[in-house]
């Protein structure tokens, strides 16, 4: 196969460079592109892609980070149900460290709870097999990309009559919060849209995009399919025909996974979401639908969500809808770092205060010395 | 927290996929979500579950016009 080093070749880098700067001069204004996935996020902030873009053309960070926006009342929520007798949380691992009043699931788990880390919900499932006597819980997060899992473990342990195995669902949508980005008036020029989040979804739900007057392209993670999709939004931007395209052709297809999104629309239904820095957003969440009630743990349990204040001096709103920088945060890089972070942003590997702060020119050494 | 990674499909048993990431690394898979899928398919793996196929044929086709850019004259 053409391996993933394919995508690193940095010659053809070079040469996608050289086709971007073509482009920008002909465009001859300065532009500004959203990435709306943490994960390319990380994957621009590690590449140094940005280094090599031309002066004038800015790559901003969106709302695409699940742990991010998952509100402090969510965490605390997990927190309860991992005090809970005879109760095994299970978590991803980027979900352990985030803070909330009280402590976050790693401060539960030192205190003595029951908290596992699993890449997987199926995991959890087999945890549950193994341990009948106990209720294993997952604390649901992640967007389109992670959802159909949760929905076929779902299915799978209906299907085997698992009756200890239960879901938090903290799920976020992509496409409300990118209206909602839109709907901010940020001075975008396009949007370089999630690969994986699209392999599911397909393109559809991006039209609202080049309706705006912007361009959208679909790009994959490597560096290549990274500077492809900013090519691709520049040449649209150069002929002036806005569209949805992709640039990462070898996993997403226009339709999506349809079969991904039909086991989710029968395990769940959209519900109201709060995106944390951003507020609630409508129909940008997920609760089970009522066949499926005795797999949320929140209903199961009698978990209730505490509405949490931000904190004091955090602008995570405003970074996640693309309106200021990390930069423009007073706290970063000094009150609030990665390991004492203040906000969502700086919380997450994927989010962008700390990617910024990590492999950002404007990170560790920059932010200490408070500029 | 939307990393998927690329691996090949080396065993199918029922919904478990048995995935090669290359290195003597495999590990299982659900293929749930690729129920066309068939052993010797390219899947990226998110969370458990093959997410997508990769198509051979479109990675080459890209990498092809990523290499046509680099040289506009020769017959792009
Ligand atoms: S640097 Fe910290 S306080 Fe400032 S916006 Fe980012 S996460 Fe919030």
């Amino acid at each position: 196969m053409p391996a993933a080093e394919s995508f690193r070749d940095p010659e053809l880098a070079r040469a996608l460079v050289g086709r971007i700067r073509a482009l920008a001069g002909r465009l001859g204004r300065p532009t500004a592109f959203m990435e709306v996935c943490g994960t390319h996020t990380v994957a621009i902030a590690r590449s140094g892609l940005e280094g090599l873009l031309p002066e004038g053309l800015r790559l901003v960070s969106g709302p695409g980070c699940p742990v991010c926006v998952t509100p402090q009342g969510e965490i605390e929520r997990a927190v309860a149900a991992a005090a809970l007798p005879g109760v095994a949380l299970v978590t991803f691992g980027d979900m352990l460290r985030v803070p909330a009043r009280g402590g976050s699931l790693e401060t539960a788990r030192s205190a003595g709870g029951d908290v596992r880390m699993a890449y997987s919900p199926r995991e959890a499932l087999e945890m549950a097999r193994a341990e009948p006597g106990r209720q294993f819980i997952f604390v649901g997060v992640g967007f389109e990309t992670t959802i159909p899992a949760f929905a076929a473990t779902v299915l799978e342990a209906r299907g085997s009559g698992v009756g200890n195995f239960s879901v938090l669902p903290g799920f976020r949508l992509v496409p409300p919060a990118l209206a909602a980005v839109l709907a901010s008036g940020p001075a975008l020029d396009g949007f370089i849209l999630p690969g994986h989040v699209s392999a599911i979804l397909g393109t559809e739900p991006y039209e609202v995009i080049p309706a705006s007057g912007r361009a959208a392209v679909v790009a994959g993670f490597e560096p290549l399919d990274l500077l492809l999709g900013v090519e691709m939004l520049l040449a649209q931007l150069a002929e002036g025909r806005p569209r949805v395209e992709i640039a990462y052709r070898r996993a997403v297809r226009p339709e999506g996974n349809p079969q991904a999104r039909r086991l989710t629309e029968l395990v769940f239904e959209p519900a109201d979401a709060v995106w944390r820095g951003i507020g609630t957003l409508p129909a940008s969440g997920l609760a089970f639908r009522s066949e499926f009630r005795d797999f949320d743990a929140a209903a199961r349990f009698g978990l209730p969500t505490p509405e949490v204040p931000e904190p004091d001096g955090c602008r995570c709103g405003e970074v996640l809808t693309g309106h200021v920088t990390p930069r423009d945060c007073p706290l970063f890089g000094n009150v609030c770092t990665p390991e004492d972070p203040v906000g969502p942003c700086m919380v997450s590997s994927e989010g962008c205060c700390a990617a910024r702060y990590r492999y950002g020119p404007e990170g560790a050494s920059a932010g200490r010395s408070g500029r | 927290m939307c990393l998927a990674v690329p691996g090949k499909i080396s065993a199918i048993e029922g919904r478990n996929g048995t995935v090669d990431y290359g290195g003597g690394l495999t590990r299982k898979a659900a293929l749930d979500l690729v129920p066309d899928a068939v052993v010797g398919d390219y899947v990226l793996v998110h969370a458990g579950y093959a997410i997508t196929r990769i198509d051979q044929d479109e990675a080459e086709e890209t990498l092809k016009l990523i290499r046509e850019m680099g040289h506009p004259d020769a017959g792009g």
